[in-house]
């Protein structure tokens, strides 16, 4: 019985149909995504790599909020002039506590995986507050209500033991202090401040983001945006020449 | 049009209704101040007017037995006003943000009208709830008449429907209160995912049922097509869609993979809902439409086992295309990239079949704008494809990822095969269920297809030339040895690109206006019979 003389015995049947679409379906998925669970290689193990404070996830979540992932990338790829212009390729292994990563699919801006430190906290507010105060032709959209936005903070510790759930290292010490946390990383005068410090490592930036008294959105969004590329040293250590 | 369910249905109806409208309380109790309390507001709205309208008719007479002779249509009416309402409204939203890339500070100055927030709106709006009513619609328009039979019941096409839409509303309307998962195709959040998965259930079952009355032995292909849409979509959908939320009483989540799983995860998805919701769901249309409208059969039935298959086998495997160079192992990237080559194969196996049908019908194609429609749609389908699998290379790649290539790739098919193939079916189905000899005006369909002609031709004309331009500037060195331009630099020269990018849109847009308002003009005051019937009569319930 030739294949075309069963492909006719099947359109007879709708169950028997659907359950070869599922089959035919599967496969692709199955060979190109369950490896990726199983293979160790596929993702680097990095010693010195952290999780984002409770500020930075703040911020993080404002970012996927605004949908700013529409138009700038966080995946260098492993080609000269992107590294050149960008830094060091991107690695598996700093976007392995991302849910979900935002490796983007659009440089309408430039990709900004290794922003971090690049600009000043004050260059960032203005930038946010409106891009074209800072960079005259550009195109990004303002986005004031950051800054007039406070922060919503009591909910972190949900927000990280939810992680947790998902494999994300955080402690139950970073769960029971997330709040505060997140108000100290942006108050490295007050007592709580070596809390952080404690809990995320030396190398955890403390300073008033917006410059602002009191704590908001846009302190999340700087934090985010300052650690981008941070969160290990690892990518600038070893060789990157693609 | 409620009469014309069944005592049984109507009340069926009702406790659904209550379950809705109970369903949002509860969601909007839980919800308080978070923006899924709005959402349940709007659930409880909808189950409430719903049970108005329902329990207004539990008093009126049992709809006359003749009505089993008949195909129902009238949930094929209502899907296609709601695709084109949708259609409007999301090409309108388009066009704002592709203005936006050319005078960004075009907003209201508030948190929803920016960029980020209404872009998703865009996408949402055109693919899945244009594109998605209008597959939904055709299919039960087709499965009736391919299967010579009368849907199952008249109850679950409206759940499918007005469920749908409901889900299509929560996305929407969420983007713009800052509620997103932010996966590319995917961002509406957990409920709204969880919804869709009932509301899908019951298409897929209420398509088995209409199949297993069918009047026919064989299950005609585009039947295939609305079946791997319909089940590959559920696939990807609930597989991405896996996230744990904060609380149930709140929208956020957090996606169950990360970094390069969920890369891969993603991508997986996105490239297949542009393959089994973009591609084989209105692959169903054409086989269906094109054939019929041309007065000639598909030109090979082997051609068309080949294609379909391929094309539910290969596509599964390409995703990892949209991550060449990346993190994601290279492994995973080589095999991304050979099998979308491959692709090509059952893709212009399709496009060259339905080509060849018009083989004997090209007067018609020359006279008759509905039917050039589908033409178009087919060339473009074929040349979208082309330049897919041509994307897909990795040098290739790696110049044209992250650019607006990728942007007018999308729209290329978009505009010039999803689209086109709708308004073509659309206007092939309007007069038969709306009981007219024809659409009200002839002349309004050629100026439809001429200005969506033009717009499709200006948009992916001006999108071509600034994503080379980008990916070429990007990678541009000086004779010093080092990088030629700054970012910013690339950004303005994308400028004039925009603009056109803008006037192709507004063409398009204008394109679909016009075909709005024919359409209205042809179903205002229409009579109410399709002239077609069931070829068995089908037993009283």
């Amino acid at each position: 019985m030739s294949l075309f003389k069963a492909h006719y015995n099947l359109e007879k049947h709708s169950v028997g149909f659907v359950v070869a679409i599922i089959l035919a379906a599967s496969v692709g998925g199955l060979v190109e995504i369950a490896p990726l669970f199983t293979i160790d290689e596929t993702v680097e193990t990095l010693p010195d790599m952290r999780v984002y404070t409770p500020l930075e996830l703040a911020g993080r979540n404002i970012y996927i909020r605004e949908g700013c992932y529409a138009c700038h990338s966080q995946m260098i790829r492993t080609l000269r002039d992107e590294v050149e212009r960008y830094g060091p390729y991107s690695l598996a292994a700093e976007s392995q506590y991302d849910h979900p990563m935002l490796w983007g699919s659009k440089r309408t801006g430039p990709d900004i995986a290794r922003l971090g430190g690049k600009y000043s906290d004050d260059w960032h507010v203005t930038h946010l507050t409106n891009p074209r105060a800072v960079v005259p032709t550009s195109i990004m959209p303002a986005y004031p209500w950051l800054a007039t936005t406070s922060l919503e903070v009591d909910d972190l510790g949900a927000h990280l033991a939810t992680l947790r759930t998902l494999g994300v290292p955080y402690t139950d010490a970073m769960i029971a202090n997330a709040p505060r946390d997140a108000m100290a990383q942006a108050r490295p005068d007050s007592e709580a401040a070596a809390g952080v410090v404690e809990r995320y490592g030396e190398a955890t930036t403390l300073r008033r983001f917006s410059g602002a008294d009191e704590l908001t959105e846009m302190d999340a969004v700087v934090a985010y945006l300052q650690v981008l590329g941070q969160l290990t040293q690892a990518p600038y250590t070893t060789e990157t020449t693609p | 049009m409620i009469t014309c369910l069944t005592l049984g249905e109507r009340r069926i109806g009702l406790i659904l209704t209550v379950c809705l409208a109970l369903l949002g309380l509860v969601m909007a109790a839980l919800g308080k101040q978070d923006p899924m309390a709005v959402h349940g507001f709007m659930a409880l709205a909808l189950g409430g007017g719903l049970f108005f309208a329902i329990g207004g008719t539990l008093e009126e007479p049992a709809p006359d037995a003749a009505r089993l002779q008949q195909y129902y249509d009238d949930p094929i009416k209502v899907g296609i006003v709601l695709a084109m309402l949708w259609g409007v409204f999301a090409m309108g939203i388009g066009l704002w943000v592709a203005g936006l890339m050319v005078w960004p500070d075009a907003t209201f100055g508030e948190a929803w009208s920016s960029y980020g927030r209404l872009r998703p709106v865009h996408t949402t709006g055109v693919i899945f709830a244009f594109g998605g009513n209008a597959l939904i619609a055709t299919s039960f328009h087709v499965m009736q008449r391919t299967s010579r039979a009368r849907l199952a019941d008249q109850l679950s096409p409206w759940v499918v429907l007005i469920g749908y839409n409901l889900f299509l509303l929560w996305a929407v309307s969420g983007y713009l209160m800052g509620v997103t998962q932010s996966k590319e195709y995917a961002e509406p959040e957990w409920y709204a995912d969880l919804w869709l998965v009932m509301v899908w259930l019951v298409y897929l079952v209420l398509y088995l049922r209409t199949l297993k009355r069918r009047a026919e032995p064989h299950i005609y292909v585009a039947n295939w097509y609305y079946l791997a849409f319909i089940v590959v979509v559920a696939m990807l959908h609930i597989v991405n869609g896996l996230a744990l939320p904060v609380s149930f009483a709140g929208a956020k989540s957090y996606p169950v993979f990360s970094g390069v799983q969920d890369a891969m995860v993603q991508w997986w998805y996105g490239h297949n809902a542009v393959a089994f919701f973009m591609t084989s769901g209105f692959l169903g249309m054409l086989y269906y439409y094109l054939p019929v409208r041309a007065q000639r059969p598909i030109f090979s039935y082997r051609l068309s086992i080949i294609s379909f298959w391929g094309i539910t086998f290969f596509y599964l495997w390409v995703g990892s295309h949209h991550l060449h160079y990346t993190a994601l192992p290279t492994w995973v990237q080589n095999l991304g990239m050979t099998f979308s080559i491959m692709l090509l194969v059952p893709s212009w196996a399709s496009a060259g079949n339905a080509l060849a049908t018009l083989n004997g019908a090209w007067h018609r194609v020359r006279d008759d704008a509905t039917l050039r429609f589908m033409f178009v749609a087919a060339v473009f389908y074929g040349l979208s494809t082309f330049e897919g699998s041509f994307l897909a290379i990795r040098p290739v790649n790696a110049l044209s990822h992250y650019t607006d290539w990728t942007v007018g790739h999308v729209h290329s098919g978009a505009l010039g095969w999803l689209a086109m193939v709708t308004f073509g079916a659309f206007y092939s189905v309007i007069p038969q269920i709306w009981g007219r000899a024809a659409m009200y005006s002839p002349k309004l369909i050629e100026w439809h297809f001429w200005l969506a002609l033009a717009g499709l031709l200006t948009y992916v004309f001006s999108l071509w030339n600034a994503g080379i331009t980008q990916g070429l500037m990007w990678r541009t060195y000086n004779a010093a040895g080092t990088l030629n331009y700054s970012f910013i630099e690339s950004m303005e020269a994308m400028r004039p690109y925009y603009i056109a990018r803008f006037l192709g849109g507004a063409l398009f847009l204008a394109g679909i206006c016009v075909g709005a308002v024919n359409i209205w003009l042809t179903i205002r005051g229409a009579q109410d019979a399709a002239g077609d019937r069931p070829l068995v009569p089908q037993v009283a319930e």
